[in-house]
């Protein structure tokens, strides 16, 4: 890979002309570009020649070794269930990871095993913990992630009862506080802006005391 | 009542802010780790370089001694590695490597340039022995005490501080341990 000494002063042209130069500068410019974009291309294919560039995905089985279909369902629905390690919001049968690749494969050898769900899932849970289970379990860790939820519901509804009862009092005894209330709209604008007698003598009256 | 409607909110605000800071200090890549306290898994590996031979962990019992995890492919492996050779110069504790998910051409290039801190380093070209660890990516490191335990697990790359810190009192805890 050669380097592009676009603006070095060896390959700046001495040129008699501003334009000329300008020119030619421009050129470089769309060739420097062309080749980076033919790096982009080429640089990628040529990686794995230059030096492994991930976790090596031994040639696998995956998916092509269960022949009974009762099995084959039991493994669609597993991959489905447990989590990718490393994407960790992809299900094993979603992820692309190497990780997810080597995981189905251990999926795909304990079914033909003839291992339970049960047993995959515990065999799993006990290297990755919990969180390799999409569902999580109803255990004494996850009381509050199970329930919380419906708690937080109850504590509202009782909020919002505690604050509703003290409320309806305070309307029942208001009906003079509702008298004062039918004289307000007249100030506004669904009131027509009409302006009363009572109104002009109240205006005067108040213009009066300064 | 009008101290319950100013309460409210600041306790629901406490509460959320609380979540938050938390939140802030914890990295949900890193799992609790399911193996500590249990028995370290079995495996029969052939060795990296005399494939004609096997390895098992069975050939440490007795003894305190650290499983790294590693491949070729792994950039921050590259980041601890200058401390595993320095903590092999002292032979505190025997290093066993696991090259995970590698060739093992590219895992001998590899130690040919960087070191080779290890008293053994087993191929684990399909991984599978990685995930019977729980492995879930490269670096990581675990403990093994004389009982077969494991005792300790670091996952990313060891740093000078948790070798100082954590690392090298435990070992010498657990070597002093009958």
């Amino acid at each position: 890979m050669t380097r592009l000494p676009i603006n070095s002063p060896a390959t700046r042209p001495v040129a008699s002309t501003r334009s000329f130069a300008a020119a030619l500068q421009a050129i470089a410019g769309a060739r420097a570009f062309a080749v980076a974009l033919l790096l982009c291309i080429a640089l990628p294919a040529a990686a794995p020649a230059l030096a492994q560039s991930g976790p090596y995905v031994a040639p696998g089985t995956t998916e092509t070794l269960i022949k009974d279909p009762a099995d084959k369902a039991r493994y669609d629905k597993l991959a489905q269930e447990l989590r990718c390690l490393v994407c960790q919001n992809q299900t094993l049968a979603d992820s692309d990871a190497s990780l997810a690749i080597d995981l189905r494969r251990q999926l795909e050898s304990m079914i033909i095993d003839g291992r339970s769900d049960d047993e995959i899932k515990a065999y799993l849970v006990a290297r990755y913990g919990d969180f390799v289970l999409y569902r999580p379990p109803m255990q004494s860790n996850t009381w509050l992630l199970w329930f919380g939820p419906f708690a937080m519901l109850a504590i509202g509804i009782v909020i919002w009862f505690g604050l509703h009862r003290r409320r309806k009092p305070a309307g029942a005894d208001g009906a003079g506080v509702a008298g004062v209330r039918t004289v307000t709209p007249r100030s506004t604008p669904e009131g027509g802006g009409a302006t009363t007698a009572a109104d002009l003598e109240r205006v005067s009256k108040l213009l009066d005391r300064d | 009542m009008k101290i319950f409607k100013f309460l409210l909110p600041a306790l629901l605000f406490a509460v959320i802010s609380l979540f938050l800071y938390k939140g802030l200090s914890q990295n949900p890549r890193d799992l609790p780790s399911a193996l500590i306290g249990k028995p370290a898994p079995s495996f029969t590996l052939p060795v990296l370089g005399q494939e004609s031979q096997q390895w098992s962990p069975t050939e440490l019992a007795g003894k305190v001694w650290l499983l790294n995890v590693w491949g070729s492919w792994c950039a921050a492996c590259q980041v601890e590695h200058p401390l595993l050779n320095d903590l092999a110069k002292t032979g505190t504790v025997p290093i066993i490597g696991l090259a995970w998910k590698d060739k093992p051409a590219a895992s001998i290039a590899w130690l040919k340039r960087f070191g080779d801190p290890y008293q053994v380093v087993v191929s684990d070209i399909d991984g599978r022995a990685g995930i019977d660890w729980g492995v879930y990516g490269a670096p990581e490191t675990f403990v093994v005490d004389k009982q077969g335990i494991i005792r300790f697990k670091h996952v990313g790359p060891i740093t000078p501080e948790l070798m100082q810190t954590k690392l090298m009192p435990l070992l010498r805890q657990l070597q002093t341990a009958s």
